[in-house]
């Protein structure tokens, strides 16, 4: 066993409704894309949760370390001024 | 379907990890943050979910073999188009599942290898044969029951793809116990050969599904473990005694009786108290000498080797469209 190529890898990403986003779902293998997007069919929407589906080869995913989130998200944490709650409205002035 | 809480010793070399991060990782562990395949994680917390997951994914696959039996024989149409949805969704359950260990950094060769050389265990219920119709109404009512019991608290399990794959499987597994339920209910609303057909099911598939639960607590290697990492949320013992409570008065109201002289109401802790269950013939069935042991592997492997020609031709299809393109868009240049 084991002599076989392995198949390739991709993740799934499905828009359950319009007006919603891609989310990622999982994975498949599959030859290629158009057989991916078939498997994808028949092992995430067997109950029709999707109007659409994205396959993209998972090597091709660069993900950033949730290790270093501390200094990549670093500029958000430091501008409070980007918030509203920043601002004093005088409270007669009403909801803003 | 399931996973069974096998708990035998993660094997691999012993690694030492940095306190440090261990700490940092129990920190986050007990802020019921989830774990992600990216996240550093002790490397026995890698193994003991890459070995979870699989055999939990191994007995969805393997769980197909005993249903799919009855596909032809199914009394009616209606039947028939439901169990062909169950099993079909128990093979979607495996791919959500082995997907979700590929996370670990083990690739799904490596653990289609395992189950077809007997490396890697399956849940024990499915080395069990399906005799009549009714065993295929005894699968969904207890088999199904007793997962679902199980898999539920696993939507809450520490790392993030096995919660997620734990969440879809859950809502899609509601309808298998119910069209389980619903076969035992018409047999046992049916002739008395239907009936006693219903009572011989549950007479033989009763025991199996209390080992399904796996060992009791007190010879569970791993529970203690799994339960700091938040893997497992209860332990065997109190899974198995859920599952007894729930299940009694539904048995009683298809008018059946369970095959346990020791099954008592305690009034004092609102629990069914049950017999002792036979670990030794547990601990036949695991190590390959239950029913249908060989025969579920050979079906397997079967399947597997049949299918290799697909496989390859469906690569070597894919490479050779690749260069055409690659040729048509050269030429166009």
């Amino acid at each position: 066993m084991m002599a076989e190529q392995p198949m390739p890898l991709w993740e799934v990403f499905i828009r359950s409704r319009t007006g919603l986003a891609h989310r990622h779902v999982g994975s498949v293998h599959a030859p290629d894309a158009g057989l991916a997007l078939d498997a994808a069919r028949d092992t995430y929407t067997r109950r029709g949760e999707g109007l659409s589906i994205w396959v993209v080869p998972s090597s091709a995913i660069t993900a950033s370390d949730p290790a270093e989130k501390g200094s990549l998200f670093e500029p958000t944490a430091s501008k409070i001024y980007r918030h509203p709650s920043f601002y004093d409205i005088p409270e007669e002035v009403g909801h803003m | 379907m399931y996973s069974q809480a096998l708990n035998e010793r993660v094997e691999g070399p012993r690694v030492v990890e940095d306190p440090g991060k261990v700490a940092a990782f129990e920190a986050r562990i007990d802020a019921e943050e989830r774990i992600e395949p990216n996240d550093w994680m002790p490397e026995a917390y890698r193994r003991t979910l890459v070995r979870q997951i699989s055999q939990h994914a191994h007995s969805e696959i393997v769980g197909m073999l005993p249903e799919g039996n009855w596909i032809t024989r199914a009394p009616s149409l209606r039947r028939k188009a439901a169990l062909l949805a169950k099993v079909q969704d128990e093979g979607g359950h495996g791919l959500y599942l082995y997907a979700a260990a590929e996370t670990l950094g083990v690739s799904r060769e490596e653990l289609c290898e395992q189950l077809l050389t007997g490396k890697a265990k399956y849940s024990s219920i499915f080395n069990y044969p399906t005799l009549t119709w009714a065993d295929i109404g005894c699968i969904g009512w207890l088999v199904d029951g007793a997962a679902i019991m199980n898999q539920i608290p696993l939507c809450r399990t520490s790392y993030g793809p096995y919660a997620r794959a734990m969440i879809r499987i859950c809502k899609e597994e509601s309808f298998h116990q119910r069209q389980g339920y619903e076969i035992m209910l018409t047999l046992c609303r049916g002739t008395a050969e239907q009936k006693a057909m219903a009572q011989d099911a549950l007479n033989r598939w009763w025991w199996p599904s209390l080992m399904m639960f796996g060992p009791p607590d007190a010879e569970s290697q791993h529970t203690q473990q799994s339960m700091r990492w938040k893997i497992k949320r209860f332990t065997n013992d109190e899974l198995r005694q859920k599952f007894v409570d729930a299940t009694v008065p539904q048995g009683h109201y298809l008018g059946l009786t369970f095959p346990d002289p020791l099954l008592r109401f305690d009034e004092s802790t609102g629990h069914w108290r049950f017999g002792a269950i036979d670990w030794d013939e547990f601990k036949r069935v695991l190590a390959g000498y239950g029913p249908c042991n060989r025969e579920r592997m050979a079906a397997r492997r079967t399947a597997h080797a049949e299918g290799a020609w697909v496989r390859e031709a469906a690569l070597v299809h894919a490479e050779k469209r690749r260069l055409r393109e690659q040729a048509q868009k050269i030429a166009a240049e």
